[in-house]
């Protein structure tokens, strides 16, 4: 009867939102000078942030040398 | 009748109080703002990153491309029938791998290089060894009852797939058998992202849920809401603390993981295209979203801020990586071309 398998899918709802509503929280205002606080402890080792100079670039296209 | 229809009352009024009582616990920790937290933080200013490289190889719409771990290699999966390894140094073409089924959705490249994977409509997900003289077939990955989304290698023993079927499934590579599903999505599964330390993974799907899982008991963890249409793209940020979502509701959104809420949103008015794909840059500032708009911009993760764009596509663009090393960004689109930006 479909009746008793919406119950049983009913039931792992509840149980997951249990689950979920039981986890603790952290402050926004904590979370969000962390996530800031990394990006400025990582900022100087980012290639797309800091550009690179085209010998340390992988994709510039080489530039072949030549002995006159 | 009546009994069960009690019951059922009863379970509808129970999950209607977790729900509020979830939203007033995210509520009690929300005394702030990323973009207050942000306002000591330097702009970025305008980033402006030059087209190095555009790949040619394919003949039709690409749909996926992953990064190997060596930040040279690169796959890229069209509908052409065919993934493609490519030497992004030399733009050579190192690696053509014919496909079964053209219907090619996602594309994987295992850490250690030695194999790669990719499936779609076929609901199979296939692995190939292409280390040896010519691509071979180790496993074909049959147990999804829906189109194959998203794929990604734990290991050269451990894949993680995400299907339209609404699960997310953990395989042994040795048996080619299914070691755990993942089920709670009512929707279908468009993207997962593994977390750096592989204990975890994310997912997006067409109910407009983020997911958060444990990959070995194969529990949900977390759920975060917000976005009013599919999530098509997903990725964790790289402190692993927060995760970043693209969606056909023409946002990003971040959520972090110990709030448990959303902590900033990406979106412009003058936006009105599906993101497809996202990735980050190696600090987590930078967000490369890809968008139907056949562009990918660029966002200021902290401040929310669209500070700059990669245009050239003459289509949707549908994939967006970068590497490990953060050199670089790759887009690929359906105008079947891959383009290296930096």
């Amino acid at each position: 009867m479909s009746g008793s398998t919406n119950i049983i899918a009913m039931k792992k709802v509840v149980q997951q939102l249990r689950f979920e509503a039981g986890i603790n929280r952290v402050k926004v205002s904590q979370a969000a000078a962390d996530l800031q606080q990394f990006c400025l402890q990582n900022a100087q080792q980012d290639p797309l942030l800091t550009g690179m100079s085209s010998s340390n670039n992988p994709f510039r296209p080489q530039k072949v040398c030549s002995f006159l | 009748m009546a009994a069960e229809k009690a019951e059922m009352d009863a379970l509808k009024k129970e999950c209607d109080a977790l729900r509020t009582q979830i939203e007033a616990a995210r509520k009690a920790v929300n005394d702030s703002s990323m973009s207050a937290a942000s306002g000591g933080a330097t702009a970025v200013g305008r980033v402006q990153l030059k087209l190095r490289k555009t790949l040619k190889g394919h003949l039709a719409k690409i749909y996926a491309m992953h990064w190997s771990a060596d930040s040279r290699q690169m796959v890229s999966a069209s509908q052409d029938g065919k993934l493609l390894v490519w030497d992004t140094f030399t733009g050579n073409k190192l690696v053509a791998v014919p496909l079964k089924s053209a219907w090619v959705m996602s594309v994987a490249f295992a850490p250690s290089g030695n194999l790669v994977a990719s499936g779609g409509l076929d609901n199979i997900c296939t692995v190939y060894n292409i280390k040896a003289a010519s691509p071979k077939t180790l496993r074909e990955l049959d147990a999804h009852t829906g189109y194959l989304s998203c794929c990604r290698f734990l290991s050269d023993t451990e894949i993680l797939t995400a299907s339209g079927d609404t699960t997310c499934c953990l395989w042994d590579l040795e048996t080619g058998k299914q070691k755990v599903i993942f089920t709670n999505h009512i929707g279908d599964c468009m993207s997962l992202a593994l977390s750096s330390d592989m204990n975890t993974f994310i997912s997006g799907a067409c109910d407009s849920l983020a997911k958060l899982w444990d990959v070995r008991e194969g529990a949900c963890k977390q759920t975060f809401s917000g976005h009013t249409s599919d999530i098509n793209a997903i990725s964790f940020f790289p402190s692993g603390n927060a995760v970043i979502t693209g969606s056909d509701d023409c946002t990003c959104k971040m959520y972090d993981l110990r709030a448990d809420q959303e902590v900033i949103g990406y979106q412009d008015t003058n936006l009105n295209a599906g993101v497809t794909s996202l990735a980050l840059s190696s600090s987590g500032r930078l967000i490369f979203a890809g968008y139907d708009d056949f562009n990918c911009h660029i966002w200021d993760s902290l401040k929310g801020e669209k500070v700059g764009v990669l245009s050239g596509h003459d289509n949707r663009v549908s994939c967006t990586g970068v590497p490990a090393d953060g050199m670089g960004v790759c887009t690929g689109s359906w105008d079947s071309f891959l383009k290296l930006w930096n």
